[in-house]
């Protein structure tokens, strides 16, 4: 199942629907890599609220996401985790160290809107 | 020549058995109306009769003698329990109401042979007597101070007739021994019922998650945090996050005084997995234990946000929201 990637303004906005093969993070990976520079966006949101499973492939890439995102000058924020899946993922040692993370969509939205503000 | 003796026996058991149960229908036999000092008394070695008394008749007279010496034997007993200083968290009348019913349970038990009804009065009593203070010892102690009392009387009774005693010790003792059994276990298992209740009630107010402005939770831990509590709290804690949209916590462990490495690794998993609902963690009151433990285990404290107290903790939880505290001096 395809990721769709909406456009929000300056924000593209990605939204996990349900379990996603390997392919699919593959392909939403190379989607968002491509469209940010494409649509000139400033930044992406990964919405995961729907995952009640994140493996470490998952999480690897949502990491590789957020970096390779960084080096297209946007930011990312990854929003949606649940807390049953933020404890499982932290006790595999799956801690998507220096990426961001908001509660949910809306919070994921203001903390970009600072970021843009005040890009320190 | 073995097997034709047993085969012999077995026919004359059969045949003793169809006879006493043509003499004295409606009665209940088991295997325990062969003995061998049934066998001694009547017959020859080997050779096993059938009882002239069943237990049941026995008990029956038994209860009959527990009946009549109701209040000398109650009474007894009640001395018995004050001489050896048991239930001294209850008062003398208190025992004697007590040991009343107690007693009467008792025979109706023995006369009966149905142990529900005394196990449904020993849960009620030790519903009542737990939070008196009163000890499994206490409680067992009466039971067998009981049966040493009861028994003795018995023995005051038949000691004349040294093989009817016999037969009624047989009777009463399996039957008292599982009354004393019954009460024990029902006062054990009341008391683990009220245990397993505390222990609950205590874990479900140990861990309050509590919002002090809007989206700023608190989170005091008093006492031992043990790998279950821990793992509660955090449940407890996340779900908090996402309930109140909370952007910043602050844990305060000052109450806590001293944390293995299991629970401070899992105190530092909390702030990461809080830190994926995008919320960020303000540890405070350390003490230098923990500070000690959280240094030997090697904990990266650049993603530990460590305030020295829990004022300090809200100052800083103020500043990441944009909060901004003046006096109403100040603002005129």
């Amino acid at each position: 199942m395809e990721v769709p990637i909406l456009k929000q303004g300056e924000v593209l906005i990605a939204t996990f629907q349900a379990a996603l093969s390997d392919a699919d993070l593959e392909h939403l990976r190379r989607g968002l890599v491509q469209q940010v520079v494409k649509l000139r966006s400033r930044g992406v949101i990964v919405d995961v609220t729907a995952m009640d499973v994140m493996d470490s492939f998952a999480s690897r890439t949502l990491r590789e996401i957020a970096h390779m995102i960084r080096l297209r000058g946007a930011e990312t924020v990854i929003v949606g985790i649940q807390p049953e899946v933020a404890f499982a993922m932290v006790q595999l040692g799956l801690t998507l160290e220096d990426v961001a993370t908001a509660l949910d969509l809306e919070e994921g939205l203001a903390y970009l809107t600072q970021k843009f503000k005040n890009p320190d | 020549m073995v097997l034709v003796a047993n085969l012999q026996g077995a026919q004359a058991n059969r045949l003793h058995k169809v006879q006493a149960l043509q003499r004295k229908e409606n009665r209940f036999m088991s295997k325990r109306e062969f003995t061998s000092r049934d066998s001694e008394a009547r017959g020859g070695p080997g050779v096993e009769i059938v009882r002239s008394e069943a237990p049941s008749e026995l008990l029956r007279e038994l209860v009959a003698h527990l009946r009549q010496n109701r209040t000398q034997l109650r009474e007894e007993w009640v001395v018995r329990i004050t001489e050896t200083r048991l239930l001294t968290a209850m008062t003398k009348e208190e025992i004697f109401a007590e040991a009343t019913s107690v007693y009467d349970s008792y025979v109706e038990a023995l006369e009966t042979e149905a142990f529900e009804a005394l196990q449904a009065y020993a849960r009620n009593l030790s519903e009542r007597i737990i939070p008196r203070g009163v000890e499994t010892h206490e409680v067992v102690g009466i039971v067998l101070l009981l049966r040493d009392v009861l028994a003795r009387s018995l023995f005051a009774k038949y000691q004349t007739d040294f093989k009817k005693l016999n037969r009624i010790l047989d009777a009463y003792e399996p039957a008292a021994n599982r009354i004393a059994n019954t009460v024990a276990v029902g006062f054990v298992q009341e008391r683990e019922r009220v245990i397993r209740q505390q222990q609950e009630a205590i874990r479900e107010l140990s861990t309050p998650v509590l919002q002090v402005r809007e989206r700023l939770l608190i989170l005091p831990i008093i006492g031992v945090i043990d790998p279950q509590r821990a793992r509660q709290l955090t449940e407890q804690l996340l779900r908090g996050i996402r309930t109140n949209r909370a952007k910043v916590v602050v844990i305060d462990i000052t109450g806590v005084a001293a944390m293995d490495v299991t629970v401070a690794n899992h105190l530092v998993q909390t702030v990461e997995a809080s830190r994926l609902l995008g919320a960020t963690v303000i540890v405070t009151g350390l003490s230098p234990e923990i500070a000690q433990t959280l240094v030997t285990i090697g904990v990266d404290l650049g993603k530990m946000n460590t305030v020295g107290d829990l004022q300090g903790g809200i100052e800083q939880a103020e500043r990441l929201l944009g909060y901004k505290v003046v006096t109403l001096a100040e603002t005129r």
